[in-house]
């Protein structure tokens, strides 16, 4: 039995503009006022299509969702970042303390 | 959509909000008002209907709770070691990261879902940048609900809060439907939006629900340490944010005798920055438990999406401080070179707090710090130094006085650096009192009933006396 190439369905992220500047809350600090108000939701792409298109999307709790691709297999970005030698520095200075006071 | 169509979906849905929350709720809060001000607390908890042992059997039904009291000895060791003779607490804490999800909040989500699937609603939903977002997620998955998680994560660049990515990537681990949305307060609109659209059931953190789910914590550590030492911790900290879990905390100890318990809460300091500004948005380095919302929801704990807040810290607090972003950098680093625990910064702010007032405390008293959180890639010292760095804050060492919100985290030299700030809970309270003159449209006290000033008094955890002296300086 052969399988299948590939996924079936691409996992995908999509952008929709909930609310334009200027239908923005009053009370908004003017930086934020001036952009408009934005969601980005992730699920599997129903159908081909090219980033910038309009499509829809099939959530992971299977709702439907309409909004402008904006990429295809999206990356978790986020990671530990870089060493902080400054917390490292701290816990070797904490760590030779407590030796000091141990050794007392 | 044209401007206009959308402009009048706006107005229409917020028009509606009352009518979308009350069904999305199960909770008929009109039930429990008496009058224009004065509403039934012990009522709206009671109305769960769960006593203590039943919550407790729903969470170890969902792999929650009785998680470890862990002894910090090496950290007691340094905190004595600044401390005059004498003096120097144990500090203890809860590893609250051992429950499903990490963090404590599954105590919360846990009963949540159960009600959502026991009055039979198709889904939850819950608006949460925090670790409450996995915690309604995880309880979901293993209750064969379905769960949108809406979380407020990216600035006008898309550029995402690590910690925030963090916790949406883990909502959709647990099977989530997640909308990242930009920085604003229409975070609300989009909710009551998917409220309706979905007919999901409401997981506010805000909830009777919620809250009564948090007694299960502050009832263990009530257990545990008398079973440990004999008698009630001293004292215990709890990371202060929207109230739930000092509110919760408190009124667990109290079911375990522990009604000598000092309970303070503690927030990052954050002052100065604005929470609803783009560009603020990434000038923090925590995205919870910080004063940007401990101190507003002090003051007017009903800023919620439900129409009575449950959680109610002003009712419950003994004191409350403010730490800053360094120094709980700081102490997370060491919780993990000194005592072998790597656990998330933002949970640590207690026990950054609890470090400072362990040695302002007898050396044969007991501290609790009552949580600690999941770390990972995102949520981690690194990953969020880093992140402030590239938008433009400085990382340096030196003492308290050098932080600045936004501009300059100051990881602290000495140990002595750790500090914190006392907020003097009596200006909250007439914050909170002005505040409620206000809304009642009165100029003064005089025009109170009895029961008005009575129930004031309990909200602010004043004598009738005390909340009238009070009550007195916020005329207006």
């Amino acid at each position: 039995m052969a399988y299948a190439e590939g996924p079936r369905r691409r996992w995908a992220q999509i952008g929709l503009v909930v609310l334009e500047p200027e239908e923005r809350t009053a009370r908004l600090p003017d930086d934020t006022k001036k952009v408009p108000y934005y969601v980005r939701v992730r699920g599997f792409l129903e159908g081909e299509a090219n980033v910038g298109d309009t499509v829809t999307i099939e959530t992971l709790i299977g709702r439907r969702v309409q909004g402008e691709l904006l990429r295809i297999g999206p990356a978790y970005g986020h990671s530990f970042g870089q060493p902080i030698e400054e917390l490292m520095q701290a816990g070797f200075e904490a760590r030779s303390l407590l030796r000091s006071l141990e050794e007392d | 959509m044209k401007a206009q169509e959308v402009e009048n979906k706006y107005q229409a849905v917020m028009a509606r909000q009352a009518e979308i929350l009350s069904r999305a709720s199960g909770v008929d809060y009109d039930r429990f008002r008496k009058g224009r001000l004065v509403f039934d607390y012990q009522a709206l908890m009671d109305s769960t209907g769960y006593s203590l042992e039943q919550i407790a059997d729903i969470q170890g039904r969902c792999k929650v709770g009785h998680t470890p009291l862990l002894e910090l000895k090496n950290l007691t060791r340094l905190a004595r070691n600044l401390a005059p003779s004498g003096l120097g607490a144990r500090i203890f804490v809860k590893d609250e990261a051992c429950n499903a999800s990490g963090s404590f909040k599954a105590r919360r989500a846990s009963l949540s879902v159960w009600e959502s699937k026991r009055l039979g609603y198709p889904g939850v939903i819950a608006a949460t940048s925090g670790n409450y977002g996995a915690a309604v997620a995880a309880m979901a998955a293993m209750q064969g609900q379905r769960c949108l998680i809406l979380q407020e994560v990216y600035d006008s660049r898309g550029l995402g809060q690590p910690e925030i990515v963090e916790k949406g990537r883990a909502c959709e681990a647990y099977g989530a439907e997640v909308w990242q949305t930009t920085v604003g307060p229409e975070l609300f609109y989009t909710h009551l939006v998917l409220l309706e659209e979905t007919g999901f059931y409401n997981a506010s953190l805000y909830t009777p629900f919620s809250v009564a789910g948090i007694q299960t914590l502050g009832h263990e550590i009530g257990t545990e340490v008398k079973e440990i030492t004999g008698r009630p911790p001293a004292v215990v900290v709890a990371t202060h944010s929207g109230g739930g879990n000092s509110t919760g905390t408190a009124m667990g100890l109290g079911a375990a005798g522990c009604e000598s318990t000092q309970v303070i809460g503690a927030s990052v300091d954050l002052r100065g920055l604005n929470m609803a500004s783009d560009r603020d948005f990434n000038r923090k380095s925590f995205t919870t438990g910080h004063t940007g919302f401990g101190v507003p929801f002090l003051t007017n704990p009903d800023r919620t999406e439900v129409p009575y807040n449950a959680a109610r810290a002003l009712r419950f607090l003994d004191r409350y401080v403010s730490v800053d972003q360094g120094a709980v950098f700081y102490i997370t680093q060491l919780l993990a070179e000194l005592e072998g625990l790597e656990r998330g910064p933002a949970g640590n702010t207690s026990l950054t707090a609890a470090f400072k007032l362990a040695q302002e405390m007898p050396e044969d008293e007991v501290i609790v710090v009552q949580e600690t959180e999941y770390t990972g890639a995102g949520k981690h010292p690194t990953a969020q130094l880093s992140f402030a760095r590239e938008n433009g804050v400085k990382v340096v060492r030196g003492p308290s006085g050098l932080n600045v919100p936004g501009e300059v985290i100051a990881i602290p030299e000495k140990l002595s650096d750790v500090v914190y700030e006392e907020i003097d809970l009596q200006r909250i309270r007439a914050s909170y009192l002005r505040g409620q003159l206000s809304r009642l449209g009165i100029e003064d006290e005089m025009e109170l009933t009895h029961d008005e000033v009575t129930y004031l008094a309990a909200e602010t955890r004043l004598s009738t006396e005390e909340c009238l002296r009070l009550l007195v300086t916020c005329r207006t």
